[in-house]
C-alpha cells in the first residue's frame, strides 16, 4: 500500500515536471515565432515542390514561415488576383483575361518567375530496339481509338517474340497524367482504358524496367540505369530530340513546361529573399531532388 | 443462480487474497459500473458502424440524385477527370473485384481447408505448435508488405514461368489474397472441427470409418456452420483488402481475358484517388458512392452467411 502511494506521488510529480517542462518549451518556440508569413497557393503539380521549399527555407529562416496551398494553377491565380495570397503557382501562363483582371483589381502588373521545368520522359525497356518516337505515335498508343498495339508497327521487331504493347500510365488524379494528356492528345481526346496505372513516378520508371514489352511516361529526373528514354519528335517528319535537361531548358524537347511563381508587381521584402533562395542552388537542388528539370 | 454465487463467493476470496478483507464492499460497489462498462462497449459497436455509414453516406448524398445509375453499374469506362466526357462506370472495377476475390477464394479455400483439417486431425505435439504458431505469423504480416512481395517477387516469377506480359496482375493479386485469408480460414476452421465433440470421432471410428472417411463423413457435416463462418471471413478479408491489390495487380481497368491479365479493384481506385481528388468535388463525392457499393457488398456477404448458416442449423434442428 505504501509502496503504490508512493509511486503515485513520483507518478503526480512526474506530471507537474512534464506542465513545467512543456510550457518553458512554449515560451522558448513563443520567442522564435515567425515575423513574417507568405501564402502561396495553386497548381497542384507544383504543390510537392512548394512544400520542399517551404521546409527547407523555414529550417534555415525560423522567422518566415509559409503557407503552401494547392487548389490548381487556376485557383492560385484567381486568389493572387483577390489579394489572398503572395505567390501563386502555375504550371501554365496567366490568360489575357485574368492579366486584364489582374490590372483592374490590383493595378499592377503581375510578374512571371520561371522556377524549373517540368520534362517527362517517355521509357521502354532497355531490350527494346526502338529509340525514337513522335507525338503523333504516342497519341496512337496511348489514346481513345488508336491504332498502334504492336512494336512491329514501330519499329522491326524479333521474330517470334511477342509484340503487344503494354502501356504504362499514372492515375488519373496526377498532374503528370494531365499534363501528358494535353501534349500528346489535346483538350478532344482521352486516354484508352486499359492502361497499367501505377501511383508514382518512381513506379512506372520501376515497372518499366521489370516490363520488356512497355512503355511509360514519368520525369525526367526518375531515370534509372534499369530504363531507357526515347528521343520524341514534335511530329512526324521532324527530327527526333533527345530527352536532356539542357534540351528541356531551351524547349527543344516537346514534352515540357516551365514551372511558374506569379507575384502582383515585383516582389519586395521576405518574399523578394525567397524568390531569391528558390533561384539559388539549394533551392534548385530542391528541384532535381523532386524529378523537375533546374534551371541549371 | 447458484452457480453465479459461487462465482462471486470465489471472486471474493481472490479479492481477499489480494487486497484484504475491507475491500469487499468496494468489489461489490464496482460490479454495477463495471457491467454498465461492459454493456456500453457492446453497443458502441452498434453505434460506430451506424456512425461510418452515415459519415460515408453524408459524402455520397449530394451527388446521389445527380449520378446515372445504369451508367455506374453497367459503364466499363471509369473517366472522373476526362475533358471530353467524365463518365462513372464502375463495372470493370466490380469485376475486377469479383474476380481476384474469386481466384484468391479458389486458391485460400481448399488450402485453408486443408491445413485446418491437418492440424485439428492428423497432426499433434511439437509440430503442431510450430505450425500454428506459423500460420500466425502469416496473419501478422502487414498488407503492404504482402504488396512488396507481390511487387518484387512473385510478379517476376510469374514473367518467367507464365506468358504474362506483366507482372502484377490478377493471378498476382489472387496469390496474395489467398495467402492473406489462408490464415484466417486455418484458425477459424480448425476451431470449428475441435468444437465437434470426440464422441463422434469416436462413433464413425468403431464403425469402421477410415480416418479420411471420419473427417468428411462426420466431422465435415457437423462443423459446416463453422468451417462456412471461416470461409464467408476470408471472402471478407479479400474483397476489402486494399493495399496489396493496388501494388500488385496493376491497377488497370480492364475486364480480364485471362489469368495474367491486370485488372483493377474497387478499394484500390479509391485508395489511389481519394488523395487527389477535389475535396466535396463529384470525383470525390462519386468515390464515396463506391465505398456505399463496397458497404453494400460486404453487409451483403454477412447477411448471406447468417442466413446460410442459420437455414442450416434450422436443418440439423429438425
Amino acid at each position: 500500500m505504501l509502496e503504490w502511494a508512493g509511486c503515485k506521488r513520483v507518478a503526480s510529480w512526474g506530471w507537474v515536471l512534464c506542465v513545467v517542462f512543456l510550457s518553458v518549451a512554449g515560451c522558448v518556440r513563443g520567442r522564435a515565432q515567425p515575423l513574417a508569413v507568405i501564402r502561396v497557393e495553386g497548381s497542384d503539380t507544383m504543390v510537392n515542390i512548394a512544400q520542399a521549399w517551404a521546409e527547407q527555407y523555414h529550417r534555415s529562416h525560423p522567422e518566415v514561415s509559409i503557407q503552401v496551398l494547392g487548389g490548381g494553377s487556376g485557383v492560385g491565380i484567381a486568389s493572387l488576383i483577390a489579394g489572398n495570397c503572395d505567390l501563386a503557382n502555375s504550371s501554365r501562363k496567366m490568360s489575357e483575361k485574368e492579366l486584364a483582371e489582374a490590372r483592374a483589381k490590383q493595378h499592377v502588373e503581375p510578374v512571371e518567375h520561371i522556377v524549373g521545368y517540368d520534362a517527362l520522359g517517355v521509357y521502354v525497356h532497355p531490350s527494346n530496339p526502338l529509340e525514337e518516337i513522335t507525338l503523333e505515335e504516342l497519341a496512337e498508343i496511348y489514346g481513345e481509338g488508336g491504332t498502334i498495339t504492336r512494336w512491329s508497327q514501330l519499329v522491326p521487331w524479333p521474330e517470334g517474340r511477342n509484340d503487344h504493347i503494354v502501356r504504362i500510365g499514372r492515375q488519373n488524379s496526377s498532374g503528370t497524367y494531365e499534363f501528358f494528356r494535353s501534349v500528346i492528345l489535346g483538350k478532344k481526346r482521352d486516354f484508352a482504358r486499359g492502361s497499367v496505372d501505377a501511383n508514382g513516378s518512381k513506379d512506372v520508371v520501376a515497372l518499366v524496367a521489370r516490363t520488356p514489352l512497355a512503355i511509360g511516361y514519368s520525369g525526367m529526373g526518375y531515370q534509372t540505369p534499369e530504363v531507357k528514354m526515347l528521343r520524341v519528335s514534335p511530329g512526324r517528319g521532324k527530327p527526333a530530340v533527345a530527352p536532356t535537361a539542357a534540351n528541356a531548358l531551351n524547349r527543344s524537347y516537346p514534352i515540357t513546361r516551365p514551372l511558374q511563381i506569379y507575384t502582383l508587381g515585383q516582389p519586395q521584402g521576405v518574399v523578394r529573399e525567397y524568390l531569391q533562395w528558390i533561384y539559388s542552388d539549394e533551392g534548385q537542388k530542391v528541384v532535381a531532388a523532386l524529378g523537375y528539370v533546374p534551371l541549371r | 443462480m447458484p452457480n453465479d454465487n459461487r462465482e462471486k463467493a470465489s471472486a471474493r476470496q481472490i479479492g481477499a487474497g489480494w487486497l484484504g478483507p475491507r475491500l469487499d464492499r468496494l468489489w461489490d460497489a464496482i460490479e454495477r459500473p463495471v457491467e454498465w462498462l461492459v454493456r456500453l462497449c457492446g453497443y458502441s459497436a452498434i453505434l460506430f458502424v451506424l456512425a461510418i455509414f452515415v459519415f460515408v453516406f453524408l459524402e455520397a448524398a449530394p451527388v446521389l440524385p445527380k449520378l446515372d445509375w445504369y451508367e455506374f453499374f453497367t459503364s466499363i469506362q471509369w473517366r472522373p477527370t476526362s475533358q471530353v466526357r467524365v463518365q462513372y462506370g464502375i463495372l470493370a472495377l466490380v469485376v475486377g473485384t469479383l474476380s481476384v476475390t474469386g481466384l484468391a477464394m479458389a486458391l485460400a479455400v481448399p488450402l485453408g481447408l486443408g491445413a485446418a483439417v491437418y492440424l485439428s486431425e492428423f497432426c499433434s505435439g511439437r509440430l503442431k505448435e510450430v505450425l500454428k504458431v506459423v500460420i500466425e505469423l502469416l496473419a501478422a504480416v502487414p498488407s503492404v508488405v504482402w504488396g512488396f512481395i507481390g511487387y518484387m517477387v512473385v510478379g517476376p516469377v510469374l514473367m518467367e514461368t507464365t506468358s504474362a506480359e506483366i507482372g502484377v496482375n490478377l493471378l498476382n493479386g489472387g496469390i496474395l489474397l489467398a495467402l492473406m485469408s489462408v490464415p484466417i480460414i486455418v484458425s477459424v476452421g480448425e476451431d470449428a472441427l475441435k468444437a465437434v465433440p470426440d464422441a463422434y470421432r469416436e462413433a464413425a471410428l468403431a464403425l469402421g470409418a477410415s480416418r479420411w472417411e471420419m473427417v468428411h463423413r462426420v466431422l465435415f457435416p457437423a462443423a459446416r456452420n463453422g468451417l462456412l463462418a471461416a470461409v464467408l471471413l476470408g471472402v471478407g478479408r479479400a474483397i476489402g483488402e486494399t493495399m496489396a491489390v493496388l501494388m500488385a495487380t496493376g491497377h488497370a481497368i480492364r475486364i480480364p481475358q485471362s489469368l495474367v491479365d491486370p485488372i483493377r479493384t474497387l478499394t484500390a481506385t479509391i485508395a489511389a484517388e481519394l488523395g487527389e481528388a477535389v475535396e466535396r468535388g463529384e470525383h470525390y463525392r462519386v468515390l464515396f458512392v463506391i465505398g456505399l457499393v463496397l458497404f453494400g457488398v460486404t453487409f451483403a456477404v454477412n447477411l448471406l452467411a447468417d442466413l446460410v448458416v442459420k437455414g442450416i442449423g434450422g436443418e440439423q434442428g429438425n
